[in-house]
């Protein structure tokens, strides 16, 4: 864990009791249970919003704390851990586009409302099953967008998307020529592809050529947040299970060949913790973010793919079951280490901007 | 957010980067720009040329050598920023720290915690002038990984000890002017048994035998103690409390074996600058060998990971006091990933990393054969990889004892 300030560890002990508390993973199973399309709660994303967790890096100017990447890290990985459901990412991933990318007009528009917890956004970006730099077909004339964009993230509920086209960003509020057609996945979230018809888009022409990809970058390094928490807090709960469970007239954690597996994924724990707040520091600092960004990911990848499949070995027949939680974990890495970037393309990115 | 720097503060920092620019103008010779430094390698006589002499005596003068170490020691009594100061002065001027060894990794920092008054000023001020050399007696014949099974026995006599025992992979013992060692003072209890005892290796009995190692290098000795007398005063902390010191030693031998920055200069040029040299390229200036690249570009995401890690353990050892048991976490990645690429450079570089001497292989190819072999050991040294892992489980993980 980086070295925090006080007021960075106030934050985090809130998230945290706040998600033990309120959100545990039982919140979680009753979301899957009602079946809404949105697939989160609203008045929990309401309390979150109270709480000034959704203007952490929105400057005061626009009714944000300006707390920073760091300290918004810190709460992703806290609801990471308790599977806690919420557009809280994708608005806040939408609001760095807008501050990157926004006009004055844009930001004084859309930026308050993000930072309250009153508007949800989200990027759609993609136009297949895998993410990587591609000619988008998504097009605009006349101010009107034509395309589609497949499995966004917190689709449903959306009010703003940010929508990649072939000559950059450009906003686009959810009503007439936007539909949605849901795609039901493993992780019981809210995924949509979603298709714009005619459907009146604003552009962000500020930010330079590299705004797309200092977005994403953005979403990799957000995402590998709530990917710490998740790997965490599956470690957490294997070692509480091995310590618990007896075979052979003893508790398993006595064993030797379970101890070392466990030291094993303590050491990779740690190194996708220091690769994730590496990537939050550089947002912070606006210093090699694309570099850290594509360390944070790629670790978070490569270290919660194991954690989970251990995770669920580890727990025997009962990781199987729906009752234990361990699955859910298993089903959500996966979708998150598809999402802005697998490891294949991670590797051929960091090798690209490393000049071999 | 962040605190505002204080100002004054800032100044007074300042200054001093002046007066270390200053100082390396005055003290540090161009003819030695780039060189290593001699006493930091466990291998290796002490050879010094009149220049590296000088230079060494100026920085101990300073006691900049231990930048950290307290004034009244011949430490150099800098705050922590200050030694950073001093660091990045350093290699902007391409100096290197010419006092190092085993005293200043490990025994400094543990006497300065347990030893006695007459103990810190006897010996921290010779290694902070760089004019001692420690070596380590810890392992014996049987009791390596189970190191607290050692047999080597301290016999009270009164007004000394009589020392006698075999103690092994002594790390330049044929080198070292003094030992700090565990010993047996009570063979009724295994751990509270052990004491710690300082041992000056000219001592009559003290006999130091060189082994030969896979890489060709002899830098571990096999070290015989017979009827060696030692004053009573070298006992550092009291009788049974050897396990106790000794352990805390090897924290701080785990963090400098694994020691992020230090390994990272050690590694020299990148695989990928590497892999430029030996492989081909395309038309993008990308190695033309895919499947290279990737294993480059894993390798290197991890390393960084690691990199990261080492940084970040620091910045919590420094808020939270000294080294601790996230120490052995650092020794079982960094050496992993030492070796892994050691092993990956001969996939790179083929048959020309593979040669043993003469001709047709240049001098860092040939060095880089012998580290290859030399850093198998890496993972067996400074307790092994599987001692860290029980270390990890038990103490840290809080799994228990395997019966």
């Amino acid at each position: 864990m980086a070295v925090l300030n006080e007021e960075q560890e106030m934050l985090r002990d809130m998230a945290r009791d706040w998600a033990t508390e309120k959100s545990p993973v039982t919140e979680f199973r009753k979301v899957r249970r009602e079946g809404a399309p949105e697939a989160y709660d609203p008045g929990a994303y309401a309390t979150m919003a109270e709480m000034g967790w959704t203007g952490v890096i929105i400057p005061e100017e626009h009714g944000g704390s300006d707390f920073g990447w760091l300290s918004l890290g810190l709460v992703v990985e806290e609801l990471g851990k308790t599977l806690t459901a919420s557009p809280l990412i994708a608005s806040t991933l939408a609001a760095s586009a807008i501050l990157l990318g926004g006009s004055e007009e844009q930001k004084a528009k859309w930026l308050p409302g993000l930072a309250g917890g009153e508007i949800k956004a989200t990027l759609a970006i993609d136009e297949g099953p895998r993410h990587g730099p591609a000619d988008y077909k998504t097009g605009v004339s006349d101010d009107r967008m034509t395309g589609t964009k497949a499995f966004v993230h917190e689709a449903h509920g959306a009010d703003l998307f940010v929508v990649a086209a072939a000559d950059g960003l450009y906003l686009v509020e959810a009503g007439e020529g936007v539909s949605l057609s849901t795609r039901s996945m493993v992780d019981n979230r809210n995924h949509a592809e979603v298709t714009f018809d005619g459907a009146a888009a604003d552009r962000l022409a500020n930010g330079g050529e590299s705004l797309l990809d200092d977005v994403l970058d953005r979403a990799r390094v957000l995402t590998a947040c709530e990917m710490l928490g998740m790997a965490q807090q599956v470690f957490d709960s294997t070692l509480d299970y091995l310590k618990q469970r007896v075979q052979f007239n003893q508790v398993l954690a006595t064993f030797q060949a379970l101890q070392h597996r466990m030291a094993d994924l303590f050491g990779d724990l740690a190194m996708m913790r220091s690769a994730v707040e590496g990537g939050l520091q550089a947002l912070d600092s606006g210093f090699g973010v694309a570099r850290a960004a594509t360390i944070a990911k790629a670790e978070a990848n490569r270290v919660l793919h194991t954690i989970s499949r251990e995770g669920v070995q580890l727990h025997g027949g009962m990781g199987m079951t729906d009752e234990y939680d361990v699955g859910f974990y298993l089903k959500r890495a996966r979708v998150l280490e598809a999402s802005w970037g697998g490891t294949a393309m991670l590797k051929n990115r960091f090798a690209t901007l490393s000049g071999y | 957010m962040a605190t505002q720097p204080d100002i004054d503060l800032h100044s007074e920092d300042e200054a001093f980067r002046t007066e270390v620019r200053q100082f390396l103008s005055n003290h540090f010779p161009d003819e030695l720009k780039g060189k290593g430094n001699l006493l930091s390698a466990v291998e290796g006589p002490t050879d010094e040329s009149d220049a590296e002499r000088k230079w060494r005596e100026a920085m101990g003068e300073r006691g900049w050598g231990v930048p950290t170490w307290p004034k009244e020691y011949g430490g150099g009594g800098l705050t922590r920023k200050q030694a950073a100061i001093l660091n990045e002065e350093m290699a902007k001027a391409g100096a290197y720290n010419p006092i190092g060894g085993m005293g200043v990794m490990m025994f400094g920092p543990t006497l300065l915690e347990y030893g006695n008054e007459e103990q810190k000023h006897e010996h921290i001020p010779p290694i902070a002038r760089g004019e001692v050399r420690w070596c380590q007696g810890y392992s014996e014949p049987n009791a390596g990984s189970d190191l607290a099974n050692l047999q080597t026995m301290a016999e009270d006599k009164g007004d000394h000890y009589l020392v006698n025992g075999q103690k092994t992979w002594t790390s330049g013992g044929q080198w070292a002017d003094k030992c700090f060692c565990l010993v047996r003072t009570d063979r009724g209890d295994k751990h509270k048994g052990i004491s710690f005892l300082l041992i000056d290796m000219d001592a009559p009995g003290v006999e130091v035998r060189p082994i030969q190692m896979i890489s060709g290098a002899s830098p571990f000795c096999e070290t015989f103690f017979t009827d060696v007398k030692v004053p009573k005063g070298n006992l550092v902390g009291e009788e049974g409390q050897g396990w106790t010191i000794g352990k805390r030693l090897l924290q701080h031998e785990r963090t400098n074996l694994s020691g992020g920055g230090s390994m990272a200069r050690l590694m020299g040029a990148s695989l990928s600058d590497i892999a430029k040299k030996y492989t081909e390229t395309d038309a993008n200036g990308e190695l033309a060998d895919k499947v290279l690249r990737d294993r480059i570009a894993d390798f290197d995401i991890r390393w960084n990971a690691f990199l990261l890690t080492a940084r970040r353990a620091g910045e919590e050892s420094k808020a939270q006091g000294g080294v601790s048991e996230i120490s052995s976490v650092l020794k079982k990645l960094g050496t992993k990933l030492g070796q892994e690429r050691a092993e990956m450079l001969i996939e790179i570089m083929g048959m020309q990393a593979l040669g043993w001497e003469g001709e047709g292989f240049s001098e860092s190819e040939l060095s880089g054969t012998r580290a290859w072999l030399f850093g198998k050991a890496t993972t067996i040294y400074g307790g092994s990889t599987e001692i860290q892992n029980n270390i990890i489980a038990k103490r840290v993980l809080g799994m228990l004892d395997h019966q």
